[in-house]
């Protein structure tokens, strides 16, 4: 199978094509291109994943090398993709979401002044990420790895004539870095301990290692996973990153970037199971992450925030799977997150459009006779990600908190936080559906709120065109539903939220369909709790996300309890995490950097300079000896010649 | 007094010459009498060179003094091509006038 190396090689194509002929193909052929050539990538994948169904159970890798990178001495790299169960599964979704969110966009960015330029970007993201979890060694990953960050950056930043923007993505670049330094190191210990940064290598080499070793580069890698997915304590550039437009939220939140953590974890899934205790960190940070994530949810009255910090909150379930030693579950979490995450997003998008990019909720309300398509869609994602049977999220959730649960140290304690968490994703869903479609009125018919809200909405998702009329929501606007370009993509999305649940039902063994296609390339398996057990967790999680709904029902449909009461102002600034991170790099860091500085200037930049100024002074010192004048040389050149011959002459006679 | 004329006495009289040479070439400021007194100099040493040859009966010193004549023509010839230069552009010039490489 040759064609693996078209699957980054396409959507790449369509970055280079539309850099020079971008503007000629303009609106909306740039856009159709860029998803023609995305779809094809898809296309591609499904036939390379076909052909590997097609094998047998242990003979299905593709091993494809180009050429040798960068040979220099033991350490030669490849441009080599492996195209494996679990890095073809992640292609199939990238590319797939990929294409929905490119024709989405095709609608969605319509009219805009930079049209072009956003799917220059977007088919370099895509493929970036293609890269990142097509390529066989560590080092090719690390480069789709940085191409992800940086298309983020444009992207995030990309109506960069608003300050917010630009600061947005300048946060995730550098948040991005820490991680970044994380993931180098990480890559340059196993390099040194173990001699190979393949990873078709890395299982057999594994032998000699030491636990201390394999925490410290699990560890590593997870402060990069931590960065590029949005963990506790570098979660906090994922909200503010809701500046870009809205398919580059949906396409950041579900198909790429954020999950790029969970692939490097779940690709050096040999490595983990060495480092017991490194995964017990992942593990709590995930929990960890979750809840926070969850509870600022809750107070979040920009629509794309309460998705932003429930992206946070889903990624926390899936590190708990993976550092409770549920690979499968990670990567189940991360699919059927993947779709029901990019359906919420898109559907924001639409509302957004829809409201004239008005994002505050506050000043929605009974948009669902207004937006039939987009309002079902939107709901049944809320369904799937709420955690109501048989929709996806249900099973894949259920998955993750089974393995919490049957994992070694306080794995109860670990499920009645992910429990708590799952209350919590119900209730903050339940409020953002009520707030949007449903309650008690359309507010923004009233025009006092509309005045008072209007001018403190943080984020402003508008194209700088529309910025003399910012907020030009009125009280007499009928939103209208969105183009088809935008709708069916939802249509697609909505579908697979609702049945993604069949890759992997926990019936019976012959159902884990994805279990049974991963399973060759893990190392490790994970023993599920036995049956009985299972449907007692699966029944009281229903219970929790039921909970959830009807709680969420009475305080903001029937509004019997004050919503002020819930949403407390320490949830709205998520524990103030970001707010002390601001504190402490403006405060005390300030003073660390300038004192760096300080020393770079006087110290370094001293003895750099102090050698000049040595030699300078030496030289102007001897300046005058050199007079110009002949016989001044001459006299000296005779004393010398007297003195040397007094010399001689006075060793010769004593 | 009759002196024997011994060979110590040529090594006297080149001693002497190269002196004045020496002498001159410090205290004139003339150019072209600097470049006499250099000439003087040279063959002070050229007077040297014959009497040790002659002293230990050696041919060498005899062919030493043609190279030491050849480059002194070689040198008159580039130093009077530069006195030439130098006069042609100020007027009555002396040595201590052409410092521009002063440091």
């Amino acid at each position: 199978m040759e064609l693996v190396w078209l699957i980054p090689a396409l959507p790449l194509l369509a970055f280079l094509i539309l850099i020079p002929f971008g503007r000629k193909l303009s609106d909306p052929g740039a856009g159709w291109f860029a998803t023609l050539l995305v779809g094809g990538s898809f296309a591609v994948s499904a036939a390379v994943y076909l052909e590997l169904m097609s094998r047998p159970a242990d003979d299905r890798v593709v091993h494809q090398v180009l050429f040798t990178w960068i040979p220099a001495g033991d350490f030669s790299v490849d441009i080599g993709f492996l195209a494996d169960p679990v890095s073809i599964t992640m292609a199939l979704f990238i590319t797939g979401i990929g294409a929905l969110i490119h024709m989405y966009s095709v609608g969605y960015m319509k009219g805009d002044p930079k049209y072009s330029k956003f799917f220059t970007y977007l088919s370099l993201f895509v493929a970036s990420m293609l890269v990142l979890v097509l390529a066989d060694n560590l080092l090719l990953t690390f480069l789709g790895w940085e191409g992800v960050g940086a298309c983020s950056y444009l992207l995030i930043s990309f109506w960069f004539n608003e300050e917010a923007n630009a600061t947005a993505g300048k946060k995730a670049f550098v948040t991005n870095r820490i991680g970044d330094f994380g993931f180098m190191v990480g890559t340059f210990l196993l390099w040194m301990t173990i001699g190979t940064i393949n990873y078709v290598d890395i299982p057999e080499r594994l032998g000699g290692i030491t636990e201390l070793t394999a925490t410290a580069i699990v560890l590593l890698f997870f402060l990069g996973a931590t960065g590029k997915s949005a963990q506790l304590p570098l979660f906090v550039w994922l909200p503010d990153a809701m500046a870009g437009p809205t398919p580059v939220s949906a396409l950041i939140h579900a198909a790429t970037m954020v999950t790029s953590g969970i692939f490097l974890l779940t690709r050096l899934e040999p490595l983990l199971f060495q480092a017991p205790i490194a995964g017990e960190v992942i593990a709590w940070v995930g929990l960890a992450t979750a809840l926070v994530a969850a509870l600022a949810a809750v107070a979040q009255n920009d629509i794309k925030k309460v998705l932003a910090y429930s992206t946070i909150s889903q990624l926390g379930y899936m590190f708990l799977a993976l550092g409770s030693g549920a690979i499968v579950a990670g990567m189940y979490h991360m699919i059927t997150h993947a779709f029901f995450k990019a359906l919420l997003f898109l559907g924001s998008g639409s509302i957004i459009r829809s409201m004239s990019h008005e994002q505050d909720m506050r000043l929605y309300g009974r948009l669902r006779k207004y937006l039939p398509i987009t309002s079902i869609t939107f709901i049944l994602g809320w369904l799937a990600i709420a955690g109501i049977p048989p929709f996806s999220g249900f099973w894949s959730k259920d998955e993750v908190l089974a393995a919490a649960y049957s994992s070694e140290n306080l794995g109860v304690l670990k499920w009645g936080i992910g429990i708590l968490v799952a209350l919590l994703t119900a209730f903050y869903m339940t409020r953002l559906v009520i707030m949007t479609f449903f309650g008690p009125k359309e507010n923004w018919r009233d025009p006092e709120k509309l005045e008072e809200i209007g001018v403190a909405s943080s984020f402003d998702d508008s194209d700088p065109s529309a910025d003399a009329e910012a907020h030009h929501l009125e009280p007499s606007h009928t939103p209208k539903e969105s183009p088809w370009t935008m709708t069916v993509p939802l249509v697609v999305l909505a579908t697979l939220a609702t049945v993604a649940g069949i890759l992997n039902l926990p019936f019976a063994d012959r159902f884990k369909s994805l279990e049974i296609w991963l399973e060759p390339v893990l190392t490790h398996s994970h023993e599920a709790p036995v049956a009985t057990t299972l449907f007692i967790l699966a029944g009281v999680a229903i219970v929790a996300a039921v909970l959830g709904v009807i709680a969420a029902y009475f305080v903001y449909q029937k509004q019997k309890i004050p919503a002020e009461r819930i949403e407390k102002p320490a949830l709205v600034h998520a524990l103030y995490i970001n707010d002390t991170y601001a504190e402490v790099v403006a405060g005390p860091g300030t003073a660390v950097f300038q004192g760096i500085a300080d020393f770079d200037a006087t110290m370094v930049d001293g003895a750099v300079n102090g050698v000049a100024k040595v030699t300078t002074d030496a030289g102007n010192g001897l300046k005058p000896l050199q007079s110009g004048l002949v016989r001044t040389y001459a006299l000296t050149l005779s004393a010398g010649a007297v003195l040397l011959l007094g010399y001689v002459v006075m060793r010769m006679s004593f | 007094m009759i002196v024997e004329l011994t060979q110590t006495w040529y090594l006297v009289l080149a001693a002497l010459i190269f002196a004045i040479g020496a002498t001159g070439l410090v205290i004139r400021r003339n150019p072209l009498v600097m470049f006499m007194c250099v000439e003087l100099m040279l063959n002070a040493v050229n007077l040297t060179f014959v009497s040790f040859g002659n002293m230990l009966d050696d041919v060498g010193g005899q062919v030493f003094v043609f190279f030491v004549l050849v480059v002194a023509a070689a040198e008159v010839a580039v130093g009077l091509a530069l006195v030439v230069a130098i006069t042609r552009r100020r007027q009555g010039a002396t040595a201590d006038d052409l410092s521009l490489m002063r440091g």
